[in-house]
Formats: C-alpha cells, structure tokens, sequence
C-alpha cells in the first residue's frame, strides 16, 4: 500500500470529531456501523416517519451504504463494499437531520446532502468501489438487525476495524470529488 | 454445408455454470494487467492509493474465493453461433437452474427483483439470466458470460443524437457522461460505447464492446483512432482512479459501429468497472468432440488450464 497518513476514527462518530475532518482526509473507521442501502430506506423512513426518532439504536450512527454477499472464508462476509450514494440522496438529509452522524458510500451527492451535512455537522466518507474482498477483511462480526426479508439489504449491524475511507463531504460542504 | 453440430442447452447450462464462480472471484488476466500499468504511471497519492486497493483486492479475491465485488451482479449469457451450428429453440432453457446453483454454491450475492416496477421483491437466486443469441459469420459457437454491477449500468445512458452531431457530438456526449457518472461506476473503467444500428441494438453493441479485451483495438483504422482519442480525453480529466484524482480513468474505451437509418446517430454508452468479470467459452461444434467445453478464452490470455468440462456431466442442468 502507498504510504498515506491516515486518521485513526472511533465509531459511533464524536460530533466534535467529525468537526475536525477536511473532504480528502484518510481515515481509518473502528468500532460499530450499520449496512443499509435502498429498499431499506425506504422502511427506514416510515417507521421515523411513524415513531418521530431513529429506531435500532441508529441515533448518533453511521449507515454504510453496502449489501454484502453471503459469509465466506471464515468472515462475516465474503465481500463488503459501498454502493453507489445518490441513490440514497431522497432519504439522507431526513436521516441525518433525525441524528445519522456519518454516511459511507462511493460517489457525488446532491447539494441537499452536502447541505445536510453542514446544517447537522454530519460527514460523507467514500471508501473504494469493487475493493470488496479486501474491505471484508475490516468487517469483525455482523449481525440482521431488521427487514430480513429484504435479503442482501437487510438492516445489519456491523463491527469494523480500520476500515479505509476518505472524508468526501465535511462538515462545511467540501467535496472530496471536486478538490 | 453437411456437418451442421447441435449446441445443447446442457452445453450452454454447463459453460454458464463454471464461468460465473471463476469470473465472479479472478479478475480477468487483461484487467489486472492493466491495473498494474496504471500504477506504476499513477503519480497522484489517492489514486495510487485506489489502484494498491484495487490489486491487493484482486490477490485478497482470488486466494480466498471470494467475490471481488460486492455485487456480483445479473447474469449476461450472450450465445454466438456461426453457420456451420444448428441452436435449438430450448437453447436457454437450463441457464437459470445453472446460475441459481452457481449463486448459491458460491455464496454470491442474489441482486435480482421480480419486477423493476410492480414486484421488488428478490427472486432470492440471481434468476433470470438475460439472454441473447447471436448469428455471426465466424464458424463455431461460444457463450460469453458477464456479471454486470448495478452501479456501472446505471452510470450508463442512451442516447439518440441528430446525424449532424457527428463525432463531435459523440465525443461531447461521451464527456458529459463521465463527467457526470464517472464516479459512481467504480473506476478506473472500461468504457464500451456502441455506435449505429437502432435504439435498441446500440445498447447491446455498447455491451459486446466491453467483452473486448483490454488493450485490443478496433479492427477498423478509423474506429481504433476514436477509441485512442477518447482514452485520452477521458484520462485528460484528471479524475483518475476511484474518480479521487490520477491518470487513469479509464484503462480503455472501446467502439463498436454499424450502419443506421439515414435520421439517425444512435449512441450508447455502457460503463464496465475495474472489476470487469467477463469470459467467452468457446462450445464444441465438430461432431467428433461434441461434448465438454474447449477452451475459455478469458483465461486463455493468462495462459491457463482448461475449464473442467466433466464438472456437469450427469449433473441435471
């Protein structure tokens, strides 16, 4: 691997953790996040929509935007990599004005996301799309959270370590892809 | 011509079956060859960083048997058949019991809903395939397989341009879809643009550009010389690799052309990732080796074995 400095981050995100982060900045996530990608925030939605909060715990959290495939060479599964993050645009500034503090994902985001992000002091990291088997490797223990019956877009709860990302959007707006 | 050979749906189900394990989990010797080029020429930190991930994901998928994405996609079988080969009708009727058990076995993932529009649920086994078959001037018959991501396909477009865009015009619209969809495709890319034919057949010309190996021109001069231009103009962005800054973009851009109604000047676009899992197995015509599989051409460039033809005999597919 090329010699890059990379910024140790502990998960769930500190606020005033995330405040510190520049678009560009590589980091490397520990701790727990949630998969979640687009029939399942669809669900997510009604039942915020329903309930006024985030249910599953998922206030103050980060939603990877990933559907992995199933557990293979002795790990949770066998590839996990982001999917592309504009589709989710229609349910991220809700989510992270409800207290979703990180998304990750791959990809340019709408000017209401990158709004979002500046209003709620939230941030969008990128990780590399098709690394998904070497990704895998930072994904410890995995867990069906909700909407099993989505499959591959299942709700899940995931423990990481030093999962390789790049802040894409911070917290005053700057954009990794337009530096 | 008198030794008309009869390809079998078992002969189909079989190729289709072994493929997609072995394309889902190594990356085509071409790609990966081409990714260490980029490498070595890539200057800029992030995108090295992107293309070090990239190769490292490659050895990491290959070793382990693991996919090398995620989405291991929807299933292209595309049947290619010369006058020398009778297809029967059924020809395709044992694909989808072949890529479900495929799926299944190599725990891949399942990606396909029943209905784009009416029933989202997942058919839960990667089924249907999609299918196409072809009549072409070379004799024999092979089968080429691809896996195609979600994220790639959607960065796609077509587009019906007017005659008077000439080149111009597609190199425009080629820029503007990069532009705009370029980072979400996962590159560095291979980019297969289709250009001619009608609505519907430009897609699909788009998609067969892809199965070319990388690096290889187009047979015809002034084709090629488009495809190197463009190569250039879409590396000259400077988006490079993971769209996060480099040389490299894309590793090649591939055109196909055909003749069109004298209104017409169809373009399609069709964006591959840098996870490019694609194969042609070549199937059995003389009647003396009518059955088993001989020869694979994705991993014949790397100079490797034969695929394990016996592997479906009496197998049910």
């Amino acid at each position: 691997m090329s010699a890059m400095d990379r910024r140790r981050l502990a998960l769930p995100l500190d606020r005033a953790v995330a405040a510190t982060l520049r678009a560009g900045d590589a980091c490397l996530l520990s701790g727990e996040m949630f998969m979640l990608r687009d029939a399942g925030h669809i669900r997510l939605l009604a039942e915020l929509d329903e309930q006024g909060s985030l249910p599953y715990g998922l206030d103050g959290a980060t939603i990877f935007y990933a559907g992995p495939s199933p557990s293979a060479a002795g790990r949770p599964f066998g590839a996990v990599g982001p999917t592309t993050s504009s589709r989710m645009d229609f349910a991220a500034p809700t989510l992270y004005r409800a207290g979703i503090a990180a998304t990750l994902g791959k990809g340019v985001r709408s000017a209401q996301v990158v709004s979002a992000c500046k209003e709620t002091g939230s941030v969008y990291f990128v990780a590399t799309g098709g690394a998904a088997a070497l990704l895998a490797r930072c994904v410890v223990s995995g867990e069906t959270v909700a909407y099993d019956d989505l499959g591959t877009e299942a709700l899940r709860r995931i423990e990481v370590r030093d999962l390789p990302v790049f802040v894409g959007i911070d917290v005053q707006g700057d954009c990794i892809y337009d530096l | 011509m008198d030794t008309f050979a009869i390809i079998t749906k078992e002969d189909i189900a079989r190729a289709v079956y072994d493929a997609i394990p072995r394309i889902a989990c190594e990356l085509p010797c071409d790609v990966r060859m081409a990714l260490e080029r980029a490498r070595e020429a890539e200057g800029c930190t992030r995108g090295a960083f992107v293309l070090d991930q990239l190769i490292e994901n490659a050895r990491i998928a290959e070793a382990d048997r693991v996919p090398l994405c995620q989405d291991t996609g929807t299933v292209w079988v595309c049947l290619e058949a010369g006058p020398d080969v009778c297809v029967p009708g059924d020809a395709f009727s044992l694909v989808d019991k072949a890529v479900a058990r495929a799926y299944d076995e190599a725990r891949l993932r399942k990606s396909v809903v029943r209905d784009a529009l009416f029933d989202r649920a997942n058919t839960g086994d990667n089924t249907p395939a999609f299918t196409d078959v072809h009549f072409v001037e070379r004799p024999g018959a092979r089968v080429h397989v691809m896996l195609k991501g979600g994220g790639s396909d959607n960065a796609s477009r077509v587009v019906m341009l007017a005659p008077g865009a000439g080149r111009d015009g597609i190199v425009r619209e080629v820029m503007d879809c990069v532009r705009a969809k370029a980072a979400n495709a996962c590159p560095p890319l291979v980019i297969g643009i289709g250009v001619g034919s009608t609505f519907d057949k430009v897609a699909h010309l788009a998609k067969t550009a892809l199965l070319r190996p990388i690096g290889e021109r187009a047979r015809d001069a002034q084709a090629a010389a488009f495809e190197r231009e463009l190569l250039e103009r879409v590396n000259a962005t400077g988006m490079g690799p993971g769209a996060l800054g480099g040389r490299t973009l894309a590793l090649d851009v591939h055109v196909e052309t055909a003749p069109c109604h004298i209104a017409a000047l169809p373009l399609a676009i069709n964006m591959g990732c840098s996870a490019m899992r694609r194969a042609t197995v070549e199937l059995p015509v003389s009647h003396a080796t009518a059955s088993g599989i001989a020869n694979v051409r994705g991993d014949g460039l790397c100079g490797r074995g034969r695929m394990d033809a016996d592997a479906m005999e009496g197998e049910g597919l």
